[in-house]
């Protein structure tokens, strides 16, 4: 329960919604992220751990290099989709059953 | 090289004024009155959602013009107890019979009425729709822009 927001919360800040951005143009090396982006390379790393926390992106190595890219199943997105879709719609479950009082004290 | 990413099971809960039998049956033969009606599949408005009260029964959707578009099908009707669901819309939100995701309901009584306990698991077998969820990720208004708009109405 306590990651529950873990996706949303990696793509609400706005530095890793950038990484996240760049990586649709496919895989890159963090050096290859960090350039054109006002923070630092171990920020960009911390960056990247979240969103790979997240299951938003995976990284592999090759050579002597990390190589981020966006999870290739989506499923990070998804989950996180259903994680909200779901929270809505308890909450209007709940408001439905609350709504109509009638047979509240059956 | 294969990257697994198996995700835990989405797990919300929620406690409803209500005795365990009616939050049940608004969960279940209620669904139209609370599911977002923007969330269906048909391609005319939503008018009705139908779970058939027993194991096997279907779940499907109802169009305004009568048009029925399946979901997927009960696989326990366990009243006031517990219900699940095989919700069979895949990450294109169309109905695939051979894509199954077990979507489980707990009715639990409390002093204050009822919790409700709601699973939705087996997330890893989107990983068949790689493909289309990428394609939806990079199209315009994808997953990601819905993402972040709920995340900073979350944050506000």
């Amino acid at each position: 329960m306590a990651n529950q927001y873990r996706a949303l919360a990696a793509l609400g800040d706005n530095t890793r919604r950038g990484i996240f951005e760049k990586l649709r143009a496919g895989p890159q090396p963090v050096s290859e992220l960090a350039r054109g982006l006002p923070v630092s390379r171990p920020a960009v790393s911390q960056h990247l751990k979240v969103l790979k926390d997240a299951g938003l992106v995976a990284d592999r190595v090759e050579g002597t290099r990390r190589v981020y890219q966006i999870d290739p199943r989506g499923l990070g997105a998804i989950r996180a989709w259903l994680d909200q879709f779901w929270t809505a719609s308890l909450e209007n479950y709940r408001a439905a059953v609350e709504s109509d009082s009638r047979e509240n004290d059956e | 090289m294969n990257i697994q990413i198996n995700p835990a099971p989405v797990r919300k809960s929620v406690t409803v004024k209500a005795k365990p039998e009616r939050a049940f049956d608004i969960f279940t033969a209620g669904m139209t009155t609370w599911w977002l009606p923007d969330h269906h599949i048909g391609q005319v408005p939503l008018k009705e959602i139908v779970a058939e009260p027993r194991p096997g029964g279907r779940w499907y959707e109802v169009g305004e013009d009568g048009s029925i578009c399946e979901w997927g099908k009960v696989l326990v009707w366990d009243r006031p107890n517990r219900v699940v669901f095989a919700w069979q819309l895949n990450a294109a939100w169309k109905y695939d019979p051979d894509f199954v995701t077990e979507l489980e309901v707990r009715f639990v009584p409390e002093a204050a009425g009822t919790r409700v306990e709601l699973e939705h698991r087996n997330l890893d077998r989107y990983g068949a729709d790689a493909a289309e969820i990428r394609r939806m990720i990079d199209s315009e208004g994808g997953w990601p822009t819905a993402l972040v708009a709920f995340a900073a109405a979350a944050n506000a």
